[in-house]
C-alpha cells in the first residue's frame, strides 16, 4: 500500500520565505567562492606548469576515472576554509561510480604545495577511511604527494601513521584498496601504494622510494638514480611493488577502471525498488524553507516532501511528542526512517519517541535520516524533575548503539546535546551534510555570551568588586561575535566536522547518493543497546 | 491454347524481385518455392517462401545460373512453373526451352523470341521488317578494315561500336574521329569475344544527348499484343539505370502514339507473348530509334504498375496460364506520374565502387504513395557476390514535380546505417533543376559530377549538431543502463569543475562536444563554441528533441559500437566516437596487414617465416567479384599468417603480420 502523500501549504510569496531565499542565496554565493578556490588548486601558474608537464589535474583524473554521466559527490570540498591552508586541503575526495561500482576516491592535488599533507588533509583522509570502512566502499587513491607539510609535522606524524594501518585494515575487511601512482610518493608516502591491494604506476612519472639518491649517498655512499630507486619500470619489472605499468596517466586510469571491473563486487545492502516516483513538489522551494532566522521554526513536513520519493510519508506517533516528527518513507527506492525537529526543543516525550523509533528501525533493518534543526533538550525545574536528562540519555543511547546506517542533514541550528541526540558528527553518521545557513555550537552565541556575563557578574558580587557594565557589554559582544563566527557552516565544514555544505536544492540527490553508497554494506539492526535507565 | 493450372511457382531468382513475385503469388493463392545460394540462406526472400531448395555455392555460376539444378528443384517440389525474374537466366533461351521440355511452365516469352532478341543484329533485321525506326547500321563482318571505315564514314562522326551479343556496356566504344576507328574496333572486338564468346560487332551513328525511353508491351497466347505506355530511364551510371519514371517528360501525345505503336508492331513481328520491353533511343530532335527488346520483366516495372494500376507479375502468370489479357488492359490510361530510384550499396565518389558488409539499419519511412521493393529487412549483411542494389523506392504522385519532391524527401528521411549508398546522389538528382525541368539524358551523371552529387547531405555544420545529438543520446543510454545511482541527475556534481566531453571523427575533422546539465538547463559547446540557450525535450538513447539556435528538431540516433548514425531534418551523418581510452593491446601490431574489404582469401603466396620485399604479393583476396592483391608494405619477414585459403574475412581483419627488417 503506497504511503500517503504529504500535502503542501507552502507559499513562496510569504515574507518569511522571501527572506529565507534571499539569505540562503547570498550564503550559496559565499560557498561558491570557496568551491571556486578549491577548484583553482594551487592557482593559475601552478596549474599551467602541471599541464605543461603533460599531467592531468586531480579533478581531471577523477573525471576520467568515474563512469561517464554518473554522479560524483565531492566530500568536504571546503576543508581548511578559514585556516591558513588552501581551501580543499590539497586533496579532492568523494563518492563516484567506477565501472559500475560506488567507490570512495581520494586524490592529492599536486598543484597545492606539491600535494603535501597538512592537518586538514589528514582529517579529510581519516574521515575517508572511516567512510570506506563503515560503508564498505572500495578505496581508490590517486597518489602524488610530497608527504607531510614539514612545519606542522608534529601534528601529522604520529596520528597520520594510522593511514597505513587503515589501508591494511580495509584490505583485511575485504574492502579493496587501489593506488594509482601518478608522481612522487616517497619516504613514508611510499607505504601508501605498498599497503594497497592493487597498484598502478605511471611510466616515467611514478617515483616511489624510501630514500632518494642524496639520502642513499649519505647513508651508504651508494650512487643511484631516481629510476633505479623508485621508477615505475623498476617497480613493475623488478621489485613487484607495482602491479601494472601504465603507459601514461590516462592509461593508469583505464587500468584502474579495469581493476574495479574485475573485483566481482556485490553490494550487500537491499536493492532499490524498480519504480521510483520523484517528489511532487519543486526542490527550488527548499531555498525558501532554509531558516535565515533560527528562532523561526520551519515546517519539516514541507522539507521532507521535497526530498523523499513521491513526497510520500507514513508518520509514526503523530500525536505524541509533536516537536519531533518520526516516520517512514523511501529515498531513491530505499526504505528509510526519518527523525526531524519540527520545533527546536526536545522534551521528554520527543526523546522517548525518538528512542522507540530508533529501536524500531533497528528491528526492521531500515536506515535512518536525521533532519536537524535543534536547539537542545528543555531546561527548567519542571523538566529536570520530569527526568529530561534520563529521557535524553535514552535517545542518545539508542542513537549510539543503533547499527543501521545513519544519514544526518542539518537544515538550521544544531545546539547542545540536541546535536548528539540527533546524530551529530561525534555520533558517526555514515554521512553528514549541512545547509549553508546552518549554525552549530554548544549553545546560541547570545546565550553563551549572556551566561558568561552572568558568571562574571556573580564573581564580581562575590568579591564585592564594582561591575563594569561598559566592559561587560564589550566582552559580551566580542564573545558573541567569536561564537557566531565559529558556529557558521563554512567554519565547521572547514574543520571537517561534516562531509560538506550542500545547496538545499540538492538535498535529495546528495542523500540519495550517500544512502546508496552506504548500502554497499550489509544493513543489520542492533541486537543490543546500553542499559536504558528507568 | 488450353488453360494451364499453376499452383506452385519456383522463383529462379533472389532478393527484391523474388519477394516481389512471391507477393503476387500469395495474392493469387499460389504456393512459392525459393532457390538460394549458401550466401543467401538468411535472406528475407528465403524466409518468405513456402519451400526452399538450397542450390549451394556463392557466386551466380555456382547457384542462380545452374539451370539444371533449378529444374531439378522444381521437380523436387512439384512446382508447375518457373518465374525467372530479371537477370540470371531470365533471357536464356536454353533455360526456357529446358523448362518447357521438362513440362514446367516458363513464365516468359517463347524460346525463339528470346533467342531472336538475344542477337542485336538479328533483332535489327526483324525490326526492319516491322518498320520500326532503326539507326543506319554498318555490320562488321568479313569486310576489310578500309571497307568498314568507308561505310562508317557515311554514318557521320561520332559513331558507336557495339557488340551484337552485348549488354551492360561491354564491347561498346564511342569513336569520335576516323583516325581512332581501327584501334577502337579491335579493342571492342576483343572485349566482346572475351565477354560473350562472340566478336560480332556493328556500328551506328552516335547520338550525343539521347534519351533512353522504353515501351512496356504485353502479349498473350490469344494473339493480343498491347502496350502499357513508356518509361524513361535516361538517368544511368555506367550503362545501368538509376532513376526511372513513367510517363516520360520528353514525349508529347503524337510521339507517344508513334512510339507505342512501333513497339506493338515490334512485338507482333516476333510473335511476342508475356511481358517485354522495347527500348528506344530518343534524340533531342524527337526522333526515336530501336535499341533492343528485353524479353523479361524489367527492374523498373513498378513505375508502370503505379501509373496504369496493373500488376505486371499477375498478368505474366495469367498469360502463362493461357488466359487472355484482361479486357481493361485495352483501355489502359496513364494516371499521374511515378518515379523509381534504385538504392545501391556503392560509392559514387569512387567510381561507384560497390560496398558490402553489415547494414545496421535500413529503414525507409512509410508514407502515402510510396512503394519500397526491398531485398532486405531492417538489418542485413550485404553479400559481395551479387548485384549491390538494396531496394527500389517508388513514388506515385499526381504530377512529376510532386513525385520527384516526395521521392527526394523519402530518401532524405531514410535511415541507412553502415554502408555507403548512392542515396545522396539520388536525392541531389531528384532535386536538380535540370531533372525537374525534364532535361534528362543518358549523360546526366557525366555532366554533373557524381562526387559532388554524392557528397554528404549535411555539411560539416550539420555534422557538428549531429555530434551533439549523438552525445546526448549516448548519455541517455548510459544513464538508462547505469547499474547504480541511475536516479541521480545525469553527470551531477556538487562542485563542477569541467564539462563532460565526447570526441568524434567527422568527415573533415575531429568534433568535440562538451556538455553539462546545470540547474539553469543544458550547457552545450561544440568545438569550443557555446551554443547559448539550448532547450531539450525527449532525451532517450534513440531520440533527441533539441532546440538549438532557436529551432527545435527531432534527431534519431542509432549507436552501433563506437559508430553513431544520426538522422534529422538536417540530413544524415555517420560519426565515429573516439574512445576515451586507447587500449595498447588492442592496437594492431605494427606491420599488420588488414583486409581492405570483406571477401574470401583466394590464394596464399607466402608462408609464415617467408622473407618478403616491399611490394611482394602475400595473398590474394576475392571480393566483390574482383581479385585484390595484398602486398607487403615494406621488406621484412612474415611473422604471422592469420588466414588460410578459403577463409572469409571482414574488412579490417588482420591477415598477416610482417616484421620489418631494417
Amino acid at each position: 500500500m503506497p504511503r500517503p502523500i504529504l500535502p503542501s501549504r507552502f507559499d513562496p510569496r510569504s515574507d518569511q520565505h522571501q527572506k529565507n531565499r534571499d539569505s540562503v542565496l547570498a550564503q550559496l554565493e559565499e560557498l561558491e567562492k570557496l568551491l571556486a578556490a578549491a577548484r583553482a588548486g594551487g592557482g593559475e601558474k601552478s596549474v599551467a606548469r602541471h599541464h605543461k608537464r603533460g599531467k592531468l589535474l586531480v579533478r581531471e583524473r577523477i573525471e576520467l576515472l568515474v563512469d561517464r554521466d554518473a554522479p560524483f559527490l565531492e566530500l568536504s570540498p571546503v576543508a581548511a576554509a578559514g585556516t591558513e591552508y588552501e581551501v580543499g586541503a590539497s586533496t579532492t575526495s568523494g563518492i563516484g561510480v567506477v565501472s559500475g561500482v560506488e567507490c570512495y576516491i581520494n586524490g592529492n592535488d599536486p598543484t597545492v604545495r606539491g600535494g603535501s599533507v597538512n592537518p586538514y588533509t589528514m582529517r579529510k583522509s581519516m574521515r575517508g577511511f572511516d567512510i570506506c570502512k563503515q560503508n564498505r566502499l572500495p578505496y581508490i587513491t590517486l597518489t602524488e604527494s610530497g608527504g607531510a607539510d614539514l612545519p606542522r609535522q608534529s601534528e601529522i606524524f604520529l596520528p597520520g601513521g594510522a593511514s597505513f594501518r587503515n589501508l591494511t585494515n580495509l584490505s583485511a575487511e575485504g574492502i579493496p584498496t587501489i593506488s594509482l601512482v601518478f608522481g612522487n610518493s616517497t619516504a613514508g608516502g611510499a607505504y601508501t601504494p605498498a599497503m594497497c591491494d592493487y597498484t598502478v604506476f605511471v611510466k616515467d612519472r611514478a617515483k616511489v622510494f624510501l630514500g632518494g639518491p642524496p639520502l642513499v649517498k649519505m647513508a651508504t655512499g651508494e650512487e643511484s638514480s631516481d629510476e633505479e630507486l623508485g621508477g615505475a619500470e623498476m617497480h613493475s619489472r623488478t621489485s613487484g611493488l607495482s602491479d601494472y605499468l601504465a603507459a601514461d596517466e590516462a592509461d593508469a586510469i583505464r587500468i584502474g577502471r579495469e581493476i574495479v571491473a574485475n573485483l566481482n563486487w556485490k553490494k550487500f545492502g537491499p536493492r532499490p525498488a524498480a519504480e521510483v516516483e520523484e517528489p511532487r513538489y519543486d526542490p527550488e522551494d527548499l531555498l525558501a524553507l532554509a531558516p535565515a532566522d533560527l528562532k523561526v521554526p520551519v515546517d519539516m513536513r514541507e522539507i521532507i516532501a521535497r526530498i523523499v520519493d513521491g513526497s510520500r510519508f507514513h508518520e509514526f506517533k503523530p500525536a505524541y511528542g509533536t516537536n519531533l516528527i518520526t516516520g517512514w518513507a523511501s529515498l531513491y527506492g530505499y526504505e528509510i526512517g526519518i527523525l526531524a525537529n519540527q520545533q527546536g526543543v526536545l522534551f521528554s516525550a520527543e526523546a522517548q519517541k525518538a528512542a522507540q523509533f530508533i529501536q524500531l528501525a533497528n528491528r526492521h533493518g531500515v536506515p535512518l535520516l536525521f533532519v536537524q534543526n535543534v536547539t537542545g533538550y528543555m531546561v527548567g525545574k519542571q523538566y529536570e524533575q520530569g527526568g529530561i536528562i534520563k529521557h535524553g540519555a535514552h535517545m542518545i543511547n539508542a542513537v549510539s548503539n543503533s547499527t543501521v546506517p545513519h544519514l544526518t542533514l542539518q537544515i538550521g541550528g544544531s545546539y547542545g546535546a540536541g546535536n548528539y541526540g540527533m546524530c551529530g558528527y561525534a555520533y558517526r553518521p555514515r554521512f553528514v551534510f549541512i545547509w549553508p545557513n546552518s549554525k552549530t555550537a554548544v549553545m546560541g552565541p547570545a546565550q553563551l555570551a549572556g551566561v558568561l556575563s552572568i558568571v562574571r557578574r556573580a564573581a564580581a558580587a562575590a568579591t564585592g568588586k564594582p561591575f563594569d557594565e561598559a566592559q561587560d557589554a564589550m566582552l559580551r559582544q566580542a564573545v558573541e561575535e567569536q561564537i557566531e563566527k565559529e558556529s557558521l557552516a563554512t567554519f565547521t565544514s572547514g574543520q571537517v566536522f561534516d562531509d560538506g555544505i550542500i545547496d538545499p536544492r540538492d538535498s535529495r540527490t546528495v542523500l540519495g547518493i550517500a544512502l546508496s553508497a552506504a548500502l554497499s554494506a550489509e544493513v543489520k539492526g542492533a541486537d543490543k543497546f546500553g542499559v536504558f535507565r528507568m | 491454347m488450353a488453360q494451364l493450372a499453376i499452383h506452385k511457382i519456383l522463383i529462379a531468382n533472389r532478393g527484391e524481385i523474388a519477394r516481389r513475385i512471391m507477393r503476387t503469388c500469395r495474392a493469387m493463392g499460389i504456393s512459392t518455392v525459393a532457390v538460394c545460394s549458401d550466401a543467401d540462406r538468411d535472406q528475407p526472400f528465403v524466409a518468405e517462401a513456402d519451400e526452399v531448395v538450397l542450390l549451394g555455392g556463392t557466386r551466380p555460376s555456382e547457384s542462380y545460373l545452374r539451370g539444371e539444378a533449378i529444374i531439378e528443384a522444381a521437380k523436387l517440389t512439384g512446382a508447375d512453373a518457373v518465374h525467372p525474374g530479371y537477370g540470371f537466366l531470365s533471357e536464356n533461351a536454353e533455360f526456357a526451352r529446358a523448362c518447357r521440355e521438362a513440362g514446367i511452365v516458363f513464365i516468359g516469352p517463347p524460346n525463339d523470341a528470346i533467342a531472336a532478341m538475344g542477337s542485336k543484329i538479328e533483332a535489327k533485321r526483324r525490326m526492319q521488317k516491322a518498320e520500326v525506326p532503326l539507326l543506319p547500321t554498318v555490320e562488321v563482318a568479313e569486310q576489310s578494315a578500309d571497307e568498314v571505315l568507308r561505310q562508317v564514314e557515311k554514318l557521320g562522326w561520332p559513331v558507336l561500336v557495339k557488340a551484337s551479343a552485348g549488354g551492360g556496356g561491354r564491347g561498346m566504344r564511342i569513336v569520335r574521329e576516323p583516325g581512332q576507328f581501327a584501334a577502337q574496333l579491335e579493342t571492342a572486338r576483343q572485349e566482346s569475344q572475351a565477354a560473350f564468346g562472340d566478336g560480332t560487332l556493328f556500328v551506328e551513328p552516335y547520338v550525343e544527348s539521347g534519351r533512353h525511353v522504353e515501351v512496356q508491351v504485353f502479349g498473350d497466347t490469344h494473339g493480343n499484343v498491347v502496350h502499357l505506355f513508356e518509361r524513361e530511364c535516361s538517368i544511368q551510371r555506367r550503362h545501368q539505370k538509376v532513376i526511372e519514371e513513367s510517363p516520360s517528360p520528353a514525349l508529347n501525345e503524337p510521339l507517344r502514339t508513334a512510339m507505342t505503336a512501333a513497339a506493338v508492331r515490334a512485338a507482333r513481328e516476333i510473335g511476342y507473348v508475356n511481358a517485354g520491353t522495347v527500348e528506344f533511343l530518343l534524340t533531342p530532335e524527337g526522333k526515336f530509334y530501336f535499341l533492343e527488346v528485353n524479353t523479361r520483366l524489367q527492374v523498373e516495372h513498378p513505375v508502370t504498375e503505379c501509373v496504369t494500376g496493373f500488376d505486371l507479375v499477375r498478368l505474366q502468370i495469367q498469360v502463362a496460364m493461357g488466359l487472355p489479357l484482361p479486357e481493361e488492359i485495352h483501355h489502359a490510361k496513364l494516371h499521374g506520374h511515378a518515379i523509381e530510384a534504385r538504392l545501391y550499396a556503392e560509392d559514387p565518389a569512387q567510381d561507384y565502387r560497390p560496398a558490402a558488409g553489415p547494414l545496421h539499419r535500413f529503414r525507409i519511412p512509410a508514407s502515402e504513395g510510396v512503394r519500397v521493393d526491398s531485398a532486405l529487412d531492417e538489418t542485413a549483411v550485404v553479400s559481395p557476390y551479387y548485384d549491390a542494389m538494396l531496394a527500389k523506392v517508388i513514388v506515385h504522385a499526381p504530377s512529376r514535380q510532386e513525385a520527384a519532391r516526395r521521392l527526394g524527401r523519402v530518401l532524405r528521411q531514410a535511415q541507412i546505417h553502415g554502408l555507403r549508398t548512392n542515396r545522396e546522389l539520388l536525392v541531389r538528382t531528384l532535386e536538380h533543376p535540370e531533372f525537374l525541368a525534364g532535361q534528362t539524358d543518358t549523360h546526366f551523371l557525366e555532366r554533373f559530377d557524381p562526387r559532388v552529387l554524392s557528397a554528404p547531405l549535411g555539411d560539416s555544420a550539420v555534422e557538428r549538431v549531429h555530434a551533439a545529438a549523438a552525445t546526448l543520446a549516448a548519455q541517455a543510454c548510459r544513464r538508462r543502463e547505469a547499474p547504480v545511482l541511475g536516479l541521480a541527475p545525469s553527470g551531477w556534481r556538487n562542485n563542477p569543475s569541467q564539462f563532460h566531453q565526447a570526441r568524434y571523427r567527422g568527415t573533415e575533422s575531429e568534433i568535440l562536444v562538451e556538455y553539462r546539465f546545470q540547474r539553469s538547463g543544458l550547457a552545450l559547446r561544440i568545438d569550443g563554441e557555446d551554443q547559448g540557450q539550448v532547450g531539450f525535450g525527449v532525451l532517450s538513447p534513440e531520440q533527441i528533441r533539441l532546440e538549438i539556435g532557436g529551432v527545435a528538431r527531432t534527431y534519431n540516433v542509432h549507436q552501433v559500437g563506437d559508430a553513431f548514425y544520426v538522422d534529422s531534418p538536417l540530413g544524415s551523418s555517420e560519426l565515429a566516437e573516439i574512445p576515451r581510452f586507447t587500449v595498447p593491446e588492442d592496437e594492431a601490431a605494427a606491420g599488420s596487414l588488414v583486409a581492405p574489404l570483406p571477401g574470401v582469401v583466394h590464394e596464399l603466396r607466402v608462408e609464415q617465416g617467408t622473407a618478403v620485399a616491399a611490394g611482394d604479393v602475400l595473398l590474394v583476396l576475392d571480393s566483390m567479384k574482383m581479385l585484390h592483391e595484398i602486398a607487403a608494405p615494406a621488406a621484412g619477414r612474415v611473422t604471422e599468417l592469420r588466414v588460410e585459403s578459403g577463409s572469409h574475412v571482414d574488412a579490417g581483419t588482420v591477415l598477416a603480420v610482417i616484421e620489418e627488417t631494417s
